[in-house]
């Protein structure tokens, strides 16, 4: 089902990101290969957004190179994402999940089919046909993770998937996180949450000022931070 | 049409001439209306999108078109479709269909514009989802007058609105001639001026009645579309 060529690794090299001479992101460089979830932690402003759209390929760096499977350009039509706030078409939850599809080339015989399973994997089978903008917050949030899932993605971005929910929410949406990575997807996501952090990932990229501050396997990562600042981010301490 | 029999008689009697006008009224501003949202809702959801030099003066035309004085729409149209005019040959003026034409023109900047306005909010909302979807041009512009669906009745019944409630651009291109071009704003601005008060004033209360029908009609579909699509 999938293309031959593949966007892995996603290689970034002393990328860079100015906007109105405010430097967001600063030499920054990582290596995302297969396997694991990588997650992304770090204090608010540190980056992690702006480089998972630069990554998805949203925005272009000022400077530096983003390569995907060697490549620096792709249609990226392996990639997908899932925002930190989802916006919800104005259409049902099954309208929306067919709205992917089709975007992401699926023809109109498949996608009924389709349409039913992504629901059925995110758990949505029984609000199908009720307005996407009427669900819960728990529930757009599983309801974007399907949308993403659509475009049958090699990676997987997700900015703060459970940013606002309550645990049973967070914890359904990991459950299909886990589920997805299993798969054989490859995970990239965002999240202040620590605790999360150490239920998903593989690897861990602590981000701090707009770059990678230090980067680990997830279980040296919190058992053996490299830096002070790691450990204090750790630790609950404050770290700005 | 009696002289002196009272305007409620005269709306109420069921007057078959009095029924052509309102029929005929109904059919041009509606076509109108129709022919200009095809041309304008997509033309207006572009310019939300599409970015390029000279947009600003664009918008700000469009903007200031909006104002038209319906005269000089009327007097442009017949200069047009006038028998020495670039349209003449078409052989429309002083017809039903001299007079859509016009009021689409009337009408076209005003939806394209109320369209830009409300695509863009919609576009402001939609454009990571959209640009991480991989969702091109055309497909933009589909999905976001879709999903404004709702939002851009209200851009129907202004444009609906200006088109049923001018004279100028009808008295022109069509000529009020009696049976055949004569609309409800043409009829009043007559019998007013001959004198006959109950009539203009029976066909004045009709023409806000029927408005007000239109845009009470648009806003049930609108209020039970909200509720089942959200």
């Amino acid at each position: 089902m999938r293309p031959p060529v593949s966007d892995l690794p996603l290689v970034l090299e002393d990328v860079s990101l100015l906007a109105r001479d405010v430097t967001i992101v600063r030499d920054l460089t990582l290596t995302i290969g297969a396997g694991a979830p990588t997650v992304l932690v770090g204090p608010n402003g540190s980056g992690k957004s702006t480089l998972i759209r630069l990554a998805m390929g949203l925005i272009a760096p000022t400077s530096g190179r983003i390569s995907w499977g060697g490549r620096g350009e792709s249609d990226g039509r392996r990639r997908a994402m899932m925002f930190q706030r989802p916006v919800m078409l104005r259409r049902s939850a099954s309208g929306n999940v067919a709205y992917a599809l089709a975007a992401a080339g699926v023809g109109g015989d498949a996608r009924p089919s389709r349409v039913a399973e992504l629901l059925a994997q995110v758990g949505l089978a029984h609000v199908a046909e009720r307005p996407a903008r009427r669900l819960s917050g728990g529930e757009q949030q599983r309801l974007a993770l399907a949308r993403a899932l659509a475009r049958d993605p090699e990676i997987l971005f997700l900015d703060e998937p459970t940013a606002s929910l309550d645990p049973a929410a967070t914890k359904a949406v990991e459950d299909i996180i886990r589920a997805v990575a299993q798969s054989g997807v490859k995970i990239v996501m965002a999240t202040h949450d620590l605790g999360q952090a150490r239920r998903l990932a593989g690897e861990i990229a602590f981000m701090l000022r707009g770059t990678v501050h230090a980067c680990a396997e997830a279980e040296r990562f919190f058992t053996a931070p490299a830096t002070p600042e790691a450990a204090a981010f750790i630790r609950g301490d404050l770290v700005i | 049409m009696h002289e002196g029999s009272s305007a409620l008689t005269l709306v109420l009697g069921g007057d078959p001439a009095l029924y052509a006008i309102v029929g005929l009224s109904l059919f041009v501003s509606l076509t109108a209306t129709a022919c200009a949202a095809a041309v304008g809702l997509p033309l207006g959801a572009l310019l939300a999108l599409a970015n390029f030099p000279g947009r600003a003066l664009v918008t700000v035309t469009m903007n200031a078109f909006m104002g038209l004085p319906p005269v000089v729409v009327g007097l442009a149209v017949y200069l047009l479709l006038s028998r020495s005019g670039p349209l003449g040959f078409l052989g429309i003026l002083f017809s039903p269909k001299a007079m859509i034409v016009a009021q689409a023109i009337l009408v076209l900047p005003i939806m394209a514009a109320l369209t830009r306005q409300t695509v863009e909010d919609f576009w402001a909302e939609y454009r990571d989802e959209l640009t991480a979807m991989r969702v091109g041009p055309l497909g933009r512009v589909a999905t976001l007058l879709w999903d404004a669906r709702f939002s851009l009745t209200t851009t129907l019944l202004a444009g609906f609105g200006r088109a049923a409630a001018e004279v100028g651009t009808v008295m022109i291109v069509g000529g009020n001639i009696d049976g055949f071009t004569r609309t409800m704003t043409t009829a009043i601005a007559l019998e007013t001026s001959k004198g006959d008060l109950p009539l203009a004033i029976g066909l004045g209360l009709l023409l806000i009645g029927l408005i007000f029908l239109v845009n009470a009609a648009a806003w049930g579909v609108r209020r039970v579309g909200e509720l089942r699509a959200g």
